[in-house]
C-alpha cells in the first residue's frame, strides 16, 4: 500500500544553450513525508536537479526533455505565471545561503507576509505565529521586527525554512541548506527538518555534497556524477555496500574522527561540463573497468539490496575497507619544538577592537601533529597567523626551540623563517596567478636556503613528486590546476623551505571530499617521511581527528579542552566539546558493511 | 561551488586579444592614427606652417584637403600634428601611472601613516575641478608644453593612486601574498613579484579612457589656446583656427577631428580587448567591481 509519490521526475535533461548536456535522464520519486538525499560533488549538476524541481533553470540552461510532476501538476514547460503560482503552494525551495536569500531590508514578519500575500492568502499574525513556531523560533513582536542581519546564521535558516513551509507546500528543496553554519547550529537544523516532515508530512529533497549529512537526514538517497545519477536506493543499505565505485570511493573518502582510518581519495578530478566521455563519465577514474565502460553508457541495474547502480560491474566493487591509522611515527614529547604561552591577539576595526586569541598556551613536540579545531570566530586562523609572524600578538610569547619568535615575519632571522610554514585556506588565492608553478615552489628555497635557480628547481621538480604531482605540472599556470593540485603545489611550496612545523589552515575546506581525502594522504605520509611537526587547524573535528594525535578545541578565542585526541573524543570534560562531538555528523559505519583490511592486505607499515 | 570548478583559462597567445572582434578593430585603429602621428611629418608634402595658397580652398590634385584658414596645406599639417597632441597626453598619462602608481602601492600596502596622509593630499586634489585646475596653473605658470603635461598629469594622479590603493589592498590579503610575507621576502620583492603583476590588467582597463581623457584635454588646452600656441601644426589647434570655415571647407575641421576621435576609440577597444584577455581571475573580479 504504498501511498502515491508526491514527486516524479523521468527522464529529465538539461542542456546548454549550445545542447552541451548538464544533466542527463534523471528519475525520481519521492513520496509524501520521506526525505531524499541528492549528492555530489561540485560539477555534478545536483543543483540543476533540485531547480529543475520548481520548473526553473538558470539563465544558459534549459530543461530539454523530461517530466517533473509534483502532486497533480506537471511543472515541465509551463508558463512563467502558472509556475508562480505552483511555487511555494505546492513546492518551496531554501536555498544554501539564507544571508542572501533572505531580503536584507524586510523584517522577519514580513518576510513571511510577502509570500502569503504573494499566494493571496491570509497573511495576519496568526499565521506568521504559527509559522515561527514551526521552526521553533519565538513569535514574540521583538523578533517579528528583526531584520536578517539581526539574527544569526541558524534563525536565518530557520526563517528561511518556515518561509518556504509558510503556504504549505506539499515538497521542499533544500539546497546545501547547512552548508554555511557551524556544526552545532547544523544540527539543529537537521532535526528540525526530520521534524517537520514527522509532522507535516511534507516530501523534502535535500541537496548536499555532504554523505555524512545525508546519511544523517535522508530516507533514500541518489548519488549523482556528471549529472547523472550514478546509485540510488535506501541510504542505510547503499552507504553500507555502496556498489557503484563512485559511491564507494566517496565513501571511503570520508574521515571519521570516532573511527579513525587512512582515506582513500578517489584519483583524477571530476569531468566537467562539455567534457564528459562517450562512456560512463567514471571510467577514467575508475579502478574496475573493463573495455566496455568506456563504450556505452551503463544502465541503472537493480541490485538485491534495493538499490539501484549504473555500472555493470557492480558486482566486482568490494566493500569499503577500514584500514586504521597505524601507530604514528615515535614523537620525541619531550622535545619540544613550539611553545606558546598566554598568546592573546586582537583584530582592530572601526567598530573597535575584537579580541581574537585570550590566553592561549600550548605547545607542539617535534614530529607530533596537533590539531586546532573550532567554529568560525574561534580564534584557530589568527593563533596560526601570529606563529607564521603575520598577525601582531598583543601579549604572550611564541617560542621556537627555546628561542623567542619576533611578532612579525619580516624580523625573523632567516633560520626561524625557515623552520616554520603555512599552508593557506583557499585554493583559489594560494598561488600566484602569474608565476609558473616551478617558479612558485623554488621561490622559497632560494630565499630561505640560499639555494641557486638550477638547484631550488631541481628540488621544486622532486617536490612535484613528493606531493604526488606529475613533474609536467611546473611549466603550467595555477589557473590550469583543479583546486586540489593547487593545494598540493601550496604544501609543495611549503615544504620546499625545509621546515620543523607546517601550520595547515583550513587546506581542505575548499575541496570536495574526495580531493580532501587526496589531499590528507598526501599530507600524512610526508609528515612521516620527513618527521614535520604540524599545527593542524579545521573547523571539521573528522578532519583534525584523522591528522593529529593531540587537540585543543577553541571557542571564541578561548581553550575549552585540550589534550591527547583519543582522551578528548572518548571523554571530553568541555561542555563545549561535548557538544561539538554529539553534533558532527558522521557516516556511521555498519559492522557488515566496513570491514578491517587485513594485515596482509595492508602490508606493514612502522614509523 | 567549490575550487573544483575551475574555469578554463583564456589562450594565453600574446595577440589573443587581437583575434576579438572588438579588439581587432582596436588595433586596426590605433595603429593607423599612431603611424600618422608618428611617421606622418615624414610623408608630408610640403612645410606645415609654409603658406601655399588662398585660404580655405577646396580639395584639388595640389591640395587633396584643401588648405586652411592661412591657406597652408590641410594634409601637410593633419600629417604633421599629431605628434603633439598624441605625445603629450601619452607622458602625461604615463608620469601620472608612475606617480599615481607608487603612491598608490605603497598607500595600499604599508599599514603606516603614509596612507591616510596620501589618502587625504588626493581627496584635496579631487576637490579641484580639472579645468579651474588647469586655468590656475597656466596663469601661474604660463603656458607652453611642459606646463601642459604636468597639469594634465596632476588631474588623473588621485584617481589613479585610488584605484591601485584599492587594488592593492585586495591582492595583499591573498595567500600567495601572505606566503610571500611568512618568508620574509623583502618589501620591494613582494611589490614588485606578487602584487604588481597581478594588478596590471586592472590598471590596463583603467588606462584607456585615461588616454581618452589626456587626449582631450591637451586637445581642449590646445584648442583654448593654453597649450601651444600657433603657428605649430597640431590637431586641436587645427580645430579651434580652422572653425570659421567650416562651412566652406569642412575637410579642415572634420580630418584632425576625426583622427582624435579614432585614437579615443581605438584606444578604448583595444584596452579592454587586453584586459579581458590578458587579466588574471583577480582583474576580472576588480574589473568586475
Amino acid at each position: 500500500m504504498t501511498p502515491r509519490p508526491i514527486l516524479d521526475v523521468s527522464g529529465l535533461c538539461v542542456r546548454l544553450a549550445n545542447g552541451t548536456p548538464v544533466v542527463e535522464g534523471v528519475d525520481l520519486s519521492l513520496e509524501p513525508g520521506r526525505i531524499l538525499g541528492l549528492v555530489g560533488e561540485s560539477g555534478s549538476g545536483k543543483t540543476t536537479v533540485a531547480l529543475a524541481l520548481l520548473g526553473y533553470a538558470k539563465p544558459g540552461v534549459r530543461i530539454a526533455a523530461g517530466t517533473v510532476r509534483v502532486g497533480d501538476e506537471q511543472l515541465v514547460d509551463r508558463s512563467e505565471r502558472d509556475l508562480r503560482r505552483l511555487r511555494g503552494v505546492l513546492v518551496s525551495y531554501v536555498p544554501q545561503d539564507p544571508g542572501s536569500a533572505l531580503n536584507p531590508s524586510a523584517r522577519v514578519g514580513e518576510q513571511l507576509a510577502d509570500v502569503l500575500r504573494t499566494h493571496s492568502l491570509p497573511a495576519g499574525q496568526d499565521q506568521i505565529t504559527a509559522a515561527l513556531g514551526r521552526v521553533q523560533l519565538p513569535a514574540t513582536r521583538e523578533f517579528i521586527r528583526r531584520y536578517p542581519h539581526q539574527l544569526s546564521g541558524g534563525q536565518q535558516q530557520r526563517v528561511a525554512i518556515a518561509t518556504a513551509l509558510v503556504c504549505g507546500p506539499s515538497l521542499v528543496v533544500m539546497d546545501e541548506p547547512t552548508t554555511g553554519l557551524d556544526v552545532v547550529t547544523q544540527a539543529g537544523v537537521l532535526k528540525e527538518v526530520q521534524r517537520l516532515r514527522r509532522e507535516l508530512g511534507v516530501a523534502v529533497v535535500y541537496v548536499s555534497h555532504n554523505l555524512a549529512v545525508v546519511q544523517e537526514v535522508s530516507d533514500d538517497v541518489a548519488v549523482m556524477y556528471a549529472g547523472r545519477i550514478v546509485e540510488t536506493g535506501p541510504t542505510a543499505a547503499l552507504l553500507a555496500r555502496p556498489r557503484h565505485p563512485y559511491t564507494r570511493g566517496l565513501v571511503a573518502s570520508i574521515p571519521d574522527f570516532l573511527e579513525r582510518r587512512q582515506l582513500r581519495g578517489i584519483s583524477g578530478v571530476g569531468v566537467r561540463i562539455g567534457a564528459w566521455p562517450r562512456g560512463c563519465a567514471f571510467a577514467p577514474r575508475c579502478e574496475q573497468k573493463v573495455p566496455h565502460c568506456e563504450e556505452n553508457v551503463p544502465d541503472l541495474e537493480a541490485v538485491p539490496a534495493g538499490s539501484l547502480v549504473r555500472c555493470t560491474e557492480w558486482q566486482r566493487t568490494p566493500p569499503v575497507t577500514s584500514l586504521p591509522i597505524q601507530a604514528r611515527l615515535r614523537q620525541d614529547a619531550a622535545t619540544p619544538l613550539l611553545g606558546i604561552e598566554s598568546l592573546r591577539a586582537v583584530h582592530r576595526s572601526r567598530a573597535g577592537d575584537v579580541v581574537a586569541v585570550r590566553d592561549v598556551s600550548f605547545s607542539v613536540a617535534v614530529g607530533e601533529t596537533v590539531g586546532l579545531v573550532g567554529e568560525s570566530g574561534s580564534g584557530k586562523t589568527t593563533i596560526g597567523r601570529c606563529i607564521a609572524g603575520l598577525h601582531e600578538p598583543t601579549a604572550g610569547s611564541i617560542k621556537l626551540n627555546g628561542g623567542a619568535l619576533a611578532a612579525q615575519a619580516s624580523k625573523r632571522p632567516r633560520a626561524q623563517r625557515r623552520q616554520i610554514q603555512i599552508v593557506f585556506q583557499n585554493p583559489q588565492d594560494s598561488l600566484n596567478p602569474r608565476r609558473k608553478i616551478l617558479d612558485e615552489i623554488s621561490r622559497p628555497a632560494r630565499i630561505l636556503r640560499g639555494l641557486g635557480r638550477r638547484a631550488a628547481e631541481a628540488d621544486a621538480v622532486n617536490l612535484l613528486g613528493q606531493v604526488q604531482l606529475p613533474s609536467s605540472l611546473a611549466h603550467r599556470y595555477p589557473a590550469e590546476l583543479s583546486g586540489g593540485e593547487r593545494q598540493r603545489v601550496a604544501i609543495a611550496r611549503a615544504l620546499a623551505a625545509g621546515p620543523s612545523l607546517l601550520i595547515c589552515d583550513e587546506i581542505t575546506s575548499a575541496l570536495d571530499v574526495s580531493v580532501q581525502a587526496t589531499v590528507l594522504e598526501v599530507l600524512r605520509t610526508l609528515q612521516a617521511e620527513l618527521g614535520l611537526s604540524m599545527l593542524f587547524i579545521s573547523h571539521d573535528l573528522a578532519v583534525v581527528a584523522s591528522m593529529a594525535t593531540r587537540v585543543l578545541v577553541l571557542e571564541s578565542g578561548v581553550v575549552r579542552e585540550q589534550g591527547d585526541l583519543e582522551r578528548v573524543l572518548a571523554a571530553p570534560q568541555d561542555q563545549y566539546t561535548r557538544r561539538l562531538i554529539t553534533a558532527a555528523p558522521r557516516l556511521t559505519s555498519d559492522p557488515s558493511g566496513l570491514v578491517p583490511e587485513t594485515a596482509e592486505a595492508s602490508g606493514p607499515e612502522h614509523g | 561551488m567549490t575550487a573544483q570548478a575551475t574555469v578554463a583559462h583564456g589562450a594565453r597567445g600574446h595577440l589573443s586579444f587581437a583575434r576579438t572582434w572588438s579588439g581587432g578593430i582596436g588595433l586596426v585603429l590605433t595603429v593607423s592614427v599612431l603611424f600618422i602621428a608618428i611617421f606622418g611629418p615624414f610623408l608630408a608634402p610640403h612645410p606645415p606652417a609654409a603658406l601655399l595658397g588662398a585660404p580655405f580652398q577646396a580639395p584639388d590634385s595640389a591640395f587633396p584637403l584643401g588648405t586652411d584658414i592661412l591657406g597652408r596645406d590641410v594634409l601637410s599639417r593633419v600629417l604633421c600634428g599629431g605628434r603633439t597632441v598624441v605625445g603629450y597626453a601619452t607622458i602625461a598619462t604615463a608620469i601620472a601611472y608612475v606617480i599615481g602608481g607608487s603612491l598608490g602601492l605603497i598607500a595600499g600596502y604599508t599599514r603606516s601613516l603614509v596612507d591616510p596622509v596620501v589618502m587625504r593630499v588626493m581627496d584635496v586634489m579631487l576637490a579641484f575641478p580639472p579645468f579651474l585646475f588647469l586655468l590656475v596653473l597656466t596663469t601661474g605658470l604660463g603656458t607652453g608644453p611642459y606646463v601642459l603635461i604636468i597639469g594634465v598629469a596632476s588631474i588623473h594622479v588621485p584617481g589613479i593612486v585610488r584605484i591601485v590603493r584599492a587594488a592593492t589592498l585586495e591582492v595583499k590579503g591573498r595567500g600567495f601574498v601572505e606566503a610571500a610575507v611568512a618568508r620574509g621576502e623583502r618589501r620591494s620583492a613582494v611589490l614588485r613579484r606578487e602584487i604588481v603583476p597581478n594588478i596590471t590588467g586592472t590598471l590596463v582597463a583603467d588606462a584607456a579612457p585615461r588616454l581618452t581623457i589626456s587626449i582631450l584635454l591637451v586637445a581642449s588646452l590646445n584648442y583654448l589656446g593654453l597649450g601651444l600656441h600657433p603657428p605649430a601644426a597640431d590637431w586641436a589647434l587645427m580645430l579651434s583656427e580652422n572653425r570659421p570655415g567650416l562651412t566652406i571647407q569642412p575637410w579642415s575641421v572634420a580630418v584632425p577631428g576625426l583622427l582624435i576621435v579614432a585614437l579615443t576609440i581605438g584606444t578604448n577597444l583595444l584596452a579592454d580587448a587586453v584586459a579581458r584577455s590578458r587579466g588574471t581571475s583577480i582583474d576580472r573580479e576588480l574589473i568586475a567591481r
